[in-house]
């Protein structure tokens, strides 16, 4: 097909006195096209290399020691210093902690709306779950803040911290003096919510592509639904489940606002999940506006911004390779 | 997929002699089958639960300033509950909303058609195209904080502050990939039988796509801008470091200019009750105008297909 759209608009096998109709206009669409194409290169190799360029400062100030520097001081004009520690930290915990909690929700809800859902309810279910993601994160900031955030401390941290803290081994995670309700949790529970939907729609997608006749042939010798769904739809679409929770860790990895409400913004290293954090995002978007053009703190915010796009890129390309045979 | 692999352990250790046994058996199966089941309905009521949370929230305290006011006037410090003072809007905020959405929407738009033209009508499998549609993916996913950051550097520094413009071509960032998975999309569905039958009628390959293709596929182009707008118009942390925010309403690009999502922010943080109480009222009219937009795109797709 692309080949004889190709001669047909290059106009080749036409006799060759003919004027051959179109042929600059080809070459100019073609052209644009192309260019736009280049374009959206551009600017992914721009903003890797701006990231690098702007962070550049910090880099050679403190080498390889940045990366685990858990110092951020930028106070004391003679001691100022500035370490990726304490921000990496809490954005890979707050979004690991997210999918921890996101996932066995979107699997059910994606079990759900593929196979225990009426027809006439499949729609806006999914409508509805879809809506969650377009909700602006904003709004799950202010939602978060004003709404889970008090939920957290008083029905949570208030009502259970003890217990939680008594259990052995694992207690000292929720040993905390913080009882601000914006912790570590908070922002793991409003990022889990923030990317259940998209968790929930790539595995919902990838379910609906099990070819009927497999399962079938499971309903046939006597299988129960969840038999089937066990023993059938996730070792057919493993593959492209675990793509959709790259994806969606790829969105909390970078998520921004949402984060910086409820997260406390505290530059120490948390000791617990009741604690304050901070993460690259939130750092970035909490001291940016207040630093000097060409400080070293805004290197070193340029410094963590590149990292959390390389974070991401690994993380958004591993899931797209996963995902690549799934989704065409 | 043979039973020996299906896991389940019950399965495995079925044909049971004993009618006692398989009876307790089929009886387990089905128990939890149904626990499974009800788990995941009520993991559904919970993903519902949320966004009715949400929703209800958004209501309950954004129509408590919900008045004529907000659409008119302009940011007002806090009244420290002093009703005789005047209140404040969101004027400011909606103007510098719209401008910064309509221009990266103006800009963001045709170069992501463009751009899903290049992947579905040029490049379908060349290195280059899987290399472009690789890229593009990986925008429409990564942190928007960073396009901030690239914008800063690109724009902002040169011009030597914080500016409109600065913050519609962060926006216009975010548009291009989301158009440009719809358009690809879209152009891909087109049997390819309507692409011979132009080219058969002496149509040069532009003329094909722009009067031809375009067309078969304007419905699902058009939802991927509405999908793109309704992005866009809550995005706030690229803007905090592009166009910044401002507390009078401006239409002028090389200036700071306010915007729905980051007065909604500054007010929310103000501490004041009253401010607090105008930025849930930002938040209503951001959430409804996004989930309105998302809704038509939605409808329109559904009609076409």
């Amino acid at each position: 097909m692309q080949q004889t759209v190709a001669a047909g608009a290059a106009g080749l096998p036409v006799s060759g006195q003919r004027r051959k109709p179109g042929s600059l206009g080809d070459r100019i669409f073609e052209a644009l096209c192309t260019g736009a194409g280049i374009l959206v290169l551009l600017t992914l190799g721009g903003i890797i290399v701006t990231l690098f360029i702007g962070g550049l400062p910090a880099f050679e100030r403190y080498g390889v020691q940045f990366l685990w520097s858990d110092a951020w001081n930028p106070v004391e004009d003679h001691r100022e210093e500035y370490g990726a520690l304490i921000a990496v930290f809490g954005t890979v915990v707050s979004s690991i902690l997210a999918i921890i909690f996101a996932v066995p929700v979107a699997f059910g809800i994606a079990f759900f709306l593929t196979e225990l859902a009426p027809d006439w309810l499949k729609r806006p279910v999914g409508i509805a779950i879809e809506l969650l993601a377009a909700v602006p994160s904003i709004i799950y900031g202010m939602w978060g803040l004003f709404v889970l955030v008090p939920f957290v401390q008083m029905h949570i941290q208030l009502a259970f911290g003890e217990q939680l803290a008594a259990i052995p081994l694992i207690g000292f995670i929720f040993e905390s003096n913080n009882f601000a309700g914006t912790s570590l949790f908070s922002a793991s529970l409003v990022l889990a919510i923030m990317i259940l939907p998209f968790i929930a729609a790539t595995m919902r997608d990838v379910f609906e592509q099990v070819p009927p006749v497999y399962k079938e042939s499971a309903y046939g010798v006597g299988a129960t639904r969840w038999e089937v769904v066990r023993g059938v739809v996730i070792p057919y679409t493993r593959i492209s489940v675990v793509g959709g929770i790259m994806l969606g860790l790829g969105r909390a990895l970078g998520e921004t606002m949402a984060v910086t409400f409820v997260i406390g913004n505290a530059n120490r290293m948390p000791e617990s999940v009741f604690d304050a954090s901070t993460t690259i995002a939130s750092v970035i978007a909490m001291e940016f506006p207040e630093s000097l053009a060409g400080s070293l703190k805004q290197s070193a915010l340029f410094a963590l911004g590149f990292l959390l796009f390389v974070i991401s890129f690994v993380v958004l390309a591993t899931s797209r390779w996963l995902l690549r045979s799934r989704l065409k | 997929m043979s039973t020996a692999t299906m896991g389940a352990g019950p399965l495995r250790s079925a044909p049971a002699k004993d009618m006692a046994k398989a009876r307790a058996l089929g009886r387990r199966r089905r128990l939890v089958d149904s626990l499974v089941r009800w788990a995941c309905i009520a993991a559904t009521l919970v993903g519902l639960f949320f966004l009715a949370s949400i929703m209800l929230t958004l209501v309950w305290r954004g129509m408590a300033a919900l008045d004529l006011t907000i659409f008119t006037t302009e940011f007002r410090p806090t009244r420290f509950g002093d009703d005789t003072l005047p209140k404040g809007g969101l004027l400011h905020a909606i103007l510098g909303s719209l401008v910064q959405v309509a221009i990266a929407t103006a800009i963001g738009t045709p170069v992501g058609l463009l751009v899903g033209t290049y992947l579905a009508e040029y490049a379908r499998n060349s290195a280059m195209g899987n290399a472009v549609r690789f890229v593009s993916d990986v925008l429409l996913s990564a942190p928007s904080i960073l396009i901030g950051l690239f914008i800063y550097q690109l724009v902002v520094l040169p011009m030597g502050g914080f500016s409109g413009i600065a913050g519609a071509l962060a926006l216009a960032i975010i548009v291009i990939p989301v158009v440009v998975r719809t358009t690809e999309d879209m152009l891909q569905l087109i049997p390819n039988t309507l692409r011979e039958a132009v080219i058969a009628l002496g149509a040069p390959k532009w003329k094909m796509i722009t009067l031809v293709c375009y067309k078969a596929a304007l419905s699902g182009i058009v939802t991927g801008i509405l999908l793109a707008v309704a992005r866009i118009a809550g995005e706030t942390a690229p803007l905090l470091l592009t166009s910044f925010g401002n507390n009078i309403a401006s239409l002028d690009l090389s200036k700071a200019m306010a915007s729905l999502p980051i007065s909604i922010y500054q007010q929310a943080n103000s501490g004041f009750p009253d401010l607090i109480e105008i930025a849930w009222t930002g938040a209503l009219l951001v959430t409804l105008g996004v989930l309105a937009i998302n809704i038509c795109a939605r409808l329109l797709l559904r009609r076409k297909i």
